[in-house]
């Protein structure tokens, strides 16, 4: 069998707004460290038209003793549509996960997409700073390469319980990216420290904006700069869902907004959201 | 060429699958062209604006689902103004989910919800998500027949009835809805239920219970769809659990003149569509010229009506 999309798209819908429910060939899938493992797909082009930050909904196979229902969201690491291929990097963290770390070459994995709304990147932002820890980073793959196609200027900050966790560093690493590492175990990792060396970045080189995903340590700390020297940033949240498409109301958080706290369907106004109006959880 | 249109009342259905209230919405529009659904079954809605439940909302349960969503509700004056329009659209006709926490404000929603462009009214009169312990109006005869001439008095528009399952009352209920002024019956809705997380020990609902929904709800729809078309003598429209064709089949059999797919669109959004092309085949395959023609036909002869409305397992 071939990667192959299952049924006929509506015209009437925009093609950067169509999402697919396709089948796509696994080429590999291996572990990168102890934690982490790669998920190459071989996907058929129509569903890689993507924009960095967008996700993919996943049916994990049903498998041995793992039985998951639900499919299971999960951000895109890497989209190359002239080698027709989807990439993700995920933690075996449940079920889902699981099941999916069963899947050898040659299998097909069923999956919907690309889903929600990804980064922005204005044009006259130039110097953009990547702030995320562990598997977070790989939410930020596919921007940091947008970025360099833009051929804008880089920095990523990448933090880990411990040096060998860090992950994807090399990749930043090629795109241009300048790497600041800082772990735990290092004792480089806490707040006062990132937000000194963010400060001197910004009263350095200079930063345009802000990007992150997943941690509400770091979201707060975003926050707390971005207000203080008025640089603008995006974070891509998670929530449990359902759906994935808008359809079932499940993925609700609360963000600021004029009119006090709303709730936004982080499966159709997110992932990605603007830095201020997110909050803590 | 087979016949897949159905009647429900007045309103002629180019086929009997259509999307189950809560699982659909303008965003699947983005995954198929919508005119190959035999209706467009909205959200429910309610009057006012409504936030709905706190998270987590869904959990998974062996091969299904529980859900507390809360019916969030952006109240009746911008659904008028934004989905009405959006759905005119579309030749499949909309029909409109709608709730109220008493029957006076049901059916107050319900004149206002009569509007051009709205093909069929759904009333929830079965979400046991609403407050007062999930308490619904479907749950015994008497408050079933208050409420659905309550909203038979509100609107000229054909009322379908969707009933919940967490009644001993099933055939009772039927004929209460029927009485009433229903022109057809949903059966039905989740089931209330629970699922407790043994690790922290805390229910892994925010909402503590929900409704179970998917394949394991579905022989306890499909009976009440079975005693419903015994019991009364508008259609029945299936709904529960229904995943595959044959699934459709079985609830057609049973006595459903349509059905509803909720669940299963949610791992599959395309299976609706996938169902018409299977549904079509099978009748093809048989030839059976008319998916009509399945409705109803159990063999199920022996049976005497002691046993037909029986509320308890033998």
């Amino acid at each position: 069998m071939t990667a192959a999309v299952l049924h006929v798209t509506p015209d009437s819908v925009p093609a950067n707004e169509r999402v697919f429910e396709s089948e796509c060939l696994v080429k590999s899938n291996m572990p990168v460290n102890n934690d982490y493992r790669l998920l190459i797909l071989d996907a058929p082009a129509e569903i890689l038209n993507c924009t960095p930050g967008q996700f993919f909904h996943i049916q994990c196979p049903v498998r041995g003793g793992h039985q998951p229902y639900l499919r299971r969201p999960m951000s895109i690491y890497g989209y190359f549509p002239e080698k027709g291929e989807l990439q993700f990097l995920y933690k075996i963290a449940g079920e889902g996960t699981a099941a999916l770390a069963e899947l050898e070459s040659g299998e097909s994995l069923n999956v919907v997409g690309p889903l929600g709304q990804g980064f922005h990147i204005a044009d006259d932002w130039q110097n953009l700073l990547l702030l995320a820890r562990g598997v977070g980073l790989a939410t930020l793959a596919p921007l940091a390469l947008e970025a360099q196609r833009l051929g804008k200027k880089l920095t990523a900050i990448c933090s880990a319980r411990s040096p060998e966790l860090l992950m994807s560093i090399d990749y930043f690493r090629d795109l241009g990216a300048e790497i600041i590492t800082v772990t735990d175990r290092e004792g480089t990792s806490d707040l006062a420290h990132l937000q000194g060396v963010i400060e001197g970045l910004i009263a350095g080189p200079g930063i345009d904006a802000f990007y992150t995903c997943g941690s509400n340590r770091l979201l707060k700390l975003l926050q707390e700069l971005g207000a203080k020297h008025g640089i603008p940033g995006e974070i891509a949240l998670e929530q449990q869902m359902a759906c994935g498409l808008g359809m079932c109301q499940c993925c609700v958080r609360s963000f600021r907004a004029e009119n006090g706290i709303v709730h936004k369907r982080v499966c159709k106004e997110g992932p990605v959201f603007d830095l201020q109006e997110a909050m803590g959880w | 060429m087979v016949d897949l249109s159905v009647q429900i009342g007045d309103l002629c259905l180019k086929n009997p699958i259509m999307p189950a209230s809560g699982t659909f919405s303008e965003d699947l529009a983005t995954v198929f062209d919508l005119n190959q659904l035999g209706a467009l079954v909205t959200k429910t809605i309610t009057r006012g604006i409504r936030q709905g439940n706190p998270t987590p909302r869904v959990c998974e349960v062996s091969g299904s689902m529980l859900n507390s969503i809360g019916i969030p509700s952006k109240g009746v004056g911008p659904f008028i103004a934004d989905m009405v329009p959006f759905y005119q659209a579309y030749n499949s006709p909309l029909v409109v989910s709608i709730s109220g926490n008493t029957a006076d404000e049901f059916a107050r929603l319900c004149e206002e919800i009569s509007v051009p462009g709205v093909a069929a009214i759904e009333v929830n009169i079965s979400c046991p998500n609403i407050e007062e312990d999930g308490k619904a109006f479907a749950m015994r005869p008497a408050s079933t027949l208050d409420v659905m001439r309550k909203l038979r008095a509100a609107t000229d528009l054909p009322l379908w009835a969707k009933l919940t399952p967490n009644t001993g009352e099933t055939s009772d209920v039927a004929r209460a809805a029927e009485e009433g002024g229903a022109d057809a019956l949903v059966v039905s809705n989740t089931m209330l239920s629970m699922s407790i997380d043994v690790k922290s020990r805390k229910p892994r609902l925010g909402n503590l219970m929900g409704g179970l929904s998917g394949p394991s709800l579905k022989p306890i729809s499909l009976r009440m769809a079975y005693q419903c078309a015994k019991a009364v003598d508008i259609p029945v429209i299936g709904c529960g659990g229904i995943s595959t064709i044959d699934d459709v089949l079985e609830y057609l059999i049973a006595g459903a003149s349509a059905v509803q797919v909720g669940t299963a669109t949610f791992i599959h959004p395309t299976v609706m569509v996938q169902m018409i092309g299977a549904l079509e085949a099978y009748l093809t395959e048989h030839n059976i010229p008319s998916v009509r023609d399945l409705i109803g036909s159990v063999r199920d002869e022996e049976a005497a009506d002691t046993v037909v409305f029986m509320e308890a397992a033998p």
